[in-house]
């Protein structure tokens, strides 16, 4: 199958995908998972194209989250407006933080992006003046975005899913492109490409910041979803979250973290209803993944496939 | 006056729990490049242990050393089974120690439910100090005691004994210590036990302060991580400033602007990243 064929297909299963559910239920799990993966497509940009593993990612999602909250409930902006103070504010913190914490690469960056995001998370807890604490921050209601009731169930999901389908076609566009390329020369030979004239300082901070902005598009996304946000978006297990599911699926393949978002989700919630030890169980698949499946799951399958055609061919 | 006095002991004390914590996860850190995300969550349990072990009736300053005797071969049985199979990839690694950080928060919170447990000082140090008019509080002085003791203990293990040089020969270059003949695995065997069991031991040495609640790993795992960026990692000496540090600029922070403390907690760390990314006391690694 060619390309164009492929998306093709991919955006008429995305576009009837509601049509084939059973009910309401459903629809809202295909937009949470919606949601989730747009947020893992975006960290892969950092983690599988950069190189650079990130455990402070929920920072700029839950950013953004609070900002349009908290524009929308506290200084009255209309929902484009606020919509589009939390996109600037999530990507602008992800902007200064690139900059502290690509000071370091490898551990040292993944401490320092752990340790930013804890302060994030710490600064909603205290600032009760201005986030509520742990009781957080509630949306009246769920925007009408051009003309798309996002309240109904199958309207969100709607939402969601062109969002998705936007930042995915942008983000391949972003892996294909000379950009992209030069993002994988800064991970597999970062002195090579500096010697060879290419600011892979730069290039990593570009990534930083592209990745920031899909996880504060997911964090607005998040808010209309559950028209409540609290300290808890912004915790550590939420960035694990996200790096788990690009792991278990792949980093540095498109469809990886898709794939990882789809099945951590659905667990997620088939575990929640039958324990509610959800934490400990991510624990365990965080040790299983990285131990038995260090490549992820997209890339274990297409190994397997092309073992299999490869004597017929 | 009082309330200085009160405020300056408070950061003396937390800047030696911060100590006791953080030493562990820096030399860790020097010797086997490996964050360990789990140390606040062995913190945790350790406080947690020694909560059901004084209320069993055993003595204080025991349960404090059983508690990290046995946060310790965790720490240890972590590194032989998993942590060992993953050598190289040090991502992998960091991975499962925030694993194992998730699993073990999760077990405290069915073990011991979501309700605070206090933890109560040693008998005869609970009532404070009087002198000069002021109330000094017993306790958080015998902390920082505690603290610079192990400072000088960990201190004479690292420069003074044969097991010290070979952790700094490890730290310097494993390579050329493993030419030497030196079994840089037992080694890391070793550092783990050591640096995990300081951490459940700190857990108990700061349950009077702090008490033993759900939340306790997240509350310190980031304090332990901006002492080791600011102090720099692998020095023993850059964990005793950088601890200081963030226990006077955290407790105050607290303590005069409530909501900001945690963006008070975050200006000593972005200096360092700005002016010294290697941190105060570290030095550049290739």
């Amino acid at each position: 199958m060619s390309g164009p064929l492929r998306g093709l297909l991919a955006l008429a299963l995305l576009a009837g995908l509601p049509w084939l559910l059973p009910g309401d239920f459903y629809v809202n799990l295909a937009s949470q998972v919606l949601i989730y993966a747009l947020f893992a497509i975006g960290l892969n940009l950092l983690v599988g194209y950069g190189g650079l593993t990130s455990l402070g990612h929920a920072a700029y999602f839950g950013v953004s989250a609070y900002a349009c909250a908290w524009l929308t409930t506290q200084a009255g902006l209309g929902p484009a407006a606020a919509a589009a103070g939390a996109l600037a504010l999530g990507t602008a913190t992800a902007g200064v933080f690139g900059v502290l914490a690509l000071r370091a690469s490898g551990l040292g960056f993944l401490m320092i992006t752990l340790a930013l995001g804890q302060i994030v998370w710490g600064m909603a807890y205290r600032w009760v003046a201005l986030t509520g604490g742990d009781n957080g921050i509630r949306l009246a209601d769920r925007p009408v975005v051009l003309g798309l009731d996002a309240t109904t169930p199958i309207g969100f999901y709607y939402l969601a899913a062109g969002v998705f389908a936007i930042a995915f076609y942008t983000i391949r566009r972003t892996a294909l492109s000379p950009f992209g390329a030069c993002l994988r020369g800064s991970r597999d030979q970062p002195r090579r490409m500096a010697a060879l004239g290419h600011n892979v300082w730069l290039l990593r901070w570009l990534a930083f910041v592209m990745s920031g902005f899909w996880g504060s598009a997911a964090g607005l996304l998040y808010l209309y979803y559950h028209k409540f946000v609290s300290p808890q978006v912004l915790a550590l297990q939420q960035s694990a979250e996200g790096l788990l599911m690009v792991i278990l699926g792949g980093a540095s393949t498109l469809t990886g973290p898709v794939v990882g978002a789809v099945v951590i989700t659905l667990v997620k919630n088939l575990a929640s209803s039958y324990v509610d030890r959800w934490y400990a169980l991510l624990g365990v698949i965080f040790i299983v993944a990285v131990v038995f499946m260090p490549r992820g799951m997209v890339p274990g399958v297409a190994g397997l496939w092309a073992r299999r055609r490869a004597p017929q061919s | 006056m009082q309330f200085y006095v009160i405020q300056t002991l408070n950061s003396l004390a937390l800047g030696g729990v911060l100590f006791l914590l953080s030493s562990g996860f820096s030399l860790i850190f020097g010797l086997q490049r490996i964050p360990n995300l789990a140390h606040g969550a062995l913190f945790m349990l350790g406080a947690y242990i020694g909560t059901s072990l004084i209320s069993r009736g055993v003595d204080f300053w025991a349960a404090a050393v059983l508690s990290g005797i046995a946060v310790g071969l965790l720490g240890a049985a972590l590194e032989r089974l998993i942590l060992r199979r993953l050598a190289g990839n040090e991502q992998g690694q960091v991975l499962v120690t925030l694993g194992v950080a998730f699993i073990i928060a999760d077990v405290c919170l069915m073990v011991w439910t979501g309700d605070p447990i206090p933890v109560p000082a040693p008998d005869g140090l609970r009532r404070p100090i009087f002198a000069y008019g002021l109330a000094f509080p017993t306790y958080r002085l015998v902390v920082v005691g505690v603290a610079v003791v192990m400072a000088v203990l960990l201190f004479l293990l690292i420069e003074r004994t044969r097991l010290g040089a070979m952790i700094r020969a490890g730290v310097d270059d494993m390579e050329m210590a493993r030419g030497v003949g030196i079994r840089v695995s037992r080694l890391f065997s070793i550092t783990f036990f050591f640096g995990v069991a300081l951490a459940g031991a700190a857990g108990v040495v700061a349950g009077p302060i702090f008490s033993a609640y759900p939340g306790l790993d997240a509350d310190m795992l980031p304090l332990a991580l901006v002492v080791v960026i600011l102090g720099g990692v692998g020095s023993l000496l850059g964990a005793f400033v950088g601890s200081f540090v963030v226990g006077f600029v955290y407790n105050f922070g607290t303590a005069l602007l409530p909501d900001l403390a945690y963006v008070i907690l975050f200006l000593p760390m972005v200096l360092a990243l700005v002016f010294k990314p290697e941190g105060l006391f570290g030095r550049a690694r290739p």
